[in-house]
């Protein structure tokens, strides 16, 4: 089933969590609302289920409309971040309930509803533990008997709010993995909230990054991440760093550093600044190239497969951080204090107050 | 590091905030000295001046036709009362804990209310407005209907004084438990019913209890309110608190302890079932605690 969202606006009290918000969320899709707390991204999910009534705007399901149904005519399942497990009912019982409170006449027999929930408990790998209560459950294993109670009733729409956000690192990983191997499978309409770039980027077929109640971007994962359209967006997604300059006719002047960005051809001394990853910028013996700075190593810090150098620019007072393969870091032989140049490869540069 | 050793051991040993072995005897001792001179001996004292005479005069007394009357009074308001505010504080506590609406801490005062306000006061209030003198007092004789000095005072002073108990119970329970489970209940299809009945309830059926309980102790000995409501008339209008003060006004110690002890052993009862409710209430939200 297909969702859209047609100008959706929600204030609570004084602030607003969604300002006309429009949203398509084609059917069969994994789609990622990605944002800081605060952004707007779990009052709208709620708004879908119908668990909120937003001030103005329209939802559609299948294209017709949805605003006015009730949460229990919606057909959604809801997976919450701290589960929501009904804690006096066993595992069995809580992924039952929503075929137990189906009205007499479509209410499967009791057969048939031990099967289905059987086949659940399958699916979520859990079969020996369906006599278990919720609080006898690891965090992870709560969170898969969640997902399998939503997906009892056969919902048009799965909607997850921060699903994996109260896990552990490595259980969220698995439990990551697992849902978008599920998704491959069942191809359910699903939306998932997160604040977890890394999260999104590994799981969504797409990425909706939203701030302050907008949407500031949506694409692919890989058109997000590359092509970022904000420098919200380019500091939301990964480690960045800050090179301010000016733009002037089609040319950024960014710390010593010259490079043409025709998209400012218009531009008339205006201040600007460069947004570089830390992993875009290489690190050099030889000032071979116009396009490098010249800076100190500051600092040396591994973080697991990578190599975190802290670079001093020689204004004295900024720093910049790189991250380097080992290979890299192993053929450098950086040391601290050492004066080296760094070449950002791929900059993108935003004009204060110019969007795009 | 032998030293490092032994700051363990004394710091798991002992922890940082615990006195010394006899400081701990001593404030334990003062405290079940207290307990046992201010709440023990003065229980146990009415059963001994209630069977002073033996049993046979024990039994004689409470099957006093006063005393019966009283009895079945007592029971009937209770009867009226814990129901009504059961219902009153299940929807109560639903509404604060589960939706947040303007007015919302206006109306938590004015749950409060019976609590801050004396007895008597709360007595007074309704023979100002059913009394004679009182407000509706010339209307209600012209169409005959009896609320003050009759069962139906009695009935409206206790309920008031009870109000609090079942929702004062369940608010902080229920917020505690949120409302993730019922919204839950809700996006799998279930109806409101259905949710109270197989969600809510079960979260919150020890706490229903213990308020219950609460207010049924409170009802069958509420003495200020009901004593200027009532007009002690014997037979008739006394509860049993009433009657003891009656028999013990006329210096008939036996009777009135006999009639009192029913009152204590309601005590004991209730404190049993408190006891039980509180424990299984605390774990039902330990369980929660750990299911965050």
């Amino acid at each position: 089933m297909s969702i859209d969202i047609e100008g959706i606006s929600k204030t609570f009290g004084g602030f607003v969590a969604l300002d006309n918000v429009s949203l398509k969320v084609p059917s069969g899709e994994l789609v990622a609302l990605l944002g800081p707390s605060g952004s707007g991204k779990t009052s709208l999910l709620r708004i879908i289920a119908g668990l909120e009534t937003p001030d103005s705007g329209r939802i559609l399901f299948d294209g017709k409309e949805a605003t006015k149904r009730q949460v229990q005519e919606r057909q959604v399942g809801f997976v919450f971040q701290h589960y929501a497990l009904f804690r006096h009912m066993t595992v069995f019982d809580n992924i039952a309930f929503g075929l137990t409170v189906k009205p007499k006449k479509i209410r499967p027999g009791k057969q048939e509803i031990r099967d289905k929930v059987n086949k659940l408990l399958k699916l979520i790998q859990l079969e020996n533990l369906a006599d278990r209560y919720p609080a006898q459950l690891s965090g992870g294993q709560r969170q898969r008997v969640a997902l399998a109670r939503a997906l009892a009733v056969e919902p048009q729409v799965l909607l997850l709010d921060e699903p994996f956000g109260a896990l552990d690192a490595k259980v969220r990983l698995e439990l990551r993995r697992w849902l978008r191997r599920l998704h491959d499978e069942i191809h359910v309409t699903s939306v998932f909230v997160t604040h977890d770039q890394e999260e999104a980027l590994e799981v969504a077929d797409r990425i909706v990054v939203m701030n302050h109640g907008r949407i500031e971007q949506q694409g692919t994962p890989s058109e997000v991440y590359d092509h970022p359209a904000t420098p919200f967006v380019y500091d939301f997604l990964g480690s960045v760093n800050l090179f301010h300059g000016r733009v002037h006719e089609g040319t950024a002047q960014m710390g010593g550093i010259n490079l043409s960005s025709p998209e400012y051809a218009l531009a008339n001394d205006a201040p600007a600044v460069g947004y570089v990853r830390s992993h875009d910028i290489a690190i050099e013996r030889q000032a071979g190239d116009p396009g490098a700075i010249k800076a100190e190593v500051r600092y040396l810090l591994s973080v697991g497969p990578l190599v975190r150098v802290d670079l001093l620019l020689p204004d004295g007072n900024r720093t910049i951080e790189v991250d380097l393969t080992r290979e890299e870091a192993e053929r450098l032989q950086l040391s601290i204090g050492e004066q080296v140049f760094a070449r950002p490869r791929k900059m993108r540069v935003f004009v204060d107050d110019y969007q795009i | 590091m032998m030293q490092v050793g032994k700051m363990t051991q004394r710091w798991e040993g002992k922890g940082a905030v615990t006195e010394p072995t006899w400081v701990r005897y001593l404030l334990v001792t003062a405290a079940l000295a207290f307990l046992a001179l201010f709440l023990l001996m003065p229980l146990a004292a009415v059963f001994v001046q209630a069977l002073d005479k033996g049993w046979e005069a024990y039994l004689e007394a409470l099957k006093e036709p006063d005393t019966i009357s009283a009895i079945r009074l007592t029971l009937i308001t209770a009867a009226v009362c814990v129901p009504l505010n059961l219902f009153f504080g299940i929807v109560a506590s639903w509404a604060i804990a589960k939706f947040s609406f303007r007015g919302k801490s206006f109306l938590i005062t004015l749950i409060d209310l019976p609590f801050s306000v004396s007895p008597v006061v709360s007595g007074l209030i309704y023979v100002l407005i059913f009394g004679l003198q009182g407000w509706l007092g010339p209307w209600l004789q012209t169409h005959d209907i009896k609320i003050i000095f009759a069962i139906p005072g009695i009935i409206l002073a206790t309920v008031f004084v009870t109000f609090p108990f079942v929702a004062r119970e369940l608010i902080p329970l229920m917020e505690s438990q949120g409302r993730e489970e019922e919204e839950a209940a809700l996006t799998l299809g279930a109806s409101g019913l259905q949710t109270f009945f197989r969600v809510t309830f079960p979260n919150i059926k020890w706490g229903i209890l213990y308020g219950v309980i609460l207010c049924n102790a409170r009802a069958m000995g509420e003495f200020g309110a009901v004593s200027v409501v009532s007009g002690h008339v014997r037979g008739s209008t006394n509860t049993i608190p009433l009657q003891v003060e009656i028999l013990y006004n006329e210096y008939n110690y036996a009777a009135a302890f006999a009639v009192a002890s029913l009152l204590a052993l309601l005590a004991l009862v209730t404190l049993a079932i408190k006891t039980v409710s509180e424990w299984k209430m605390q774990q039902s939200i330990s369980v929660a605690g750990k299911e965050r």
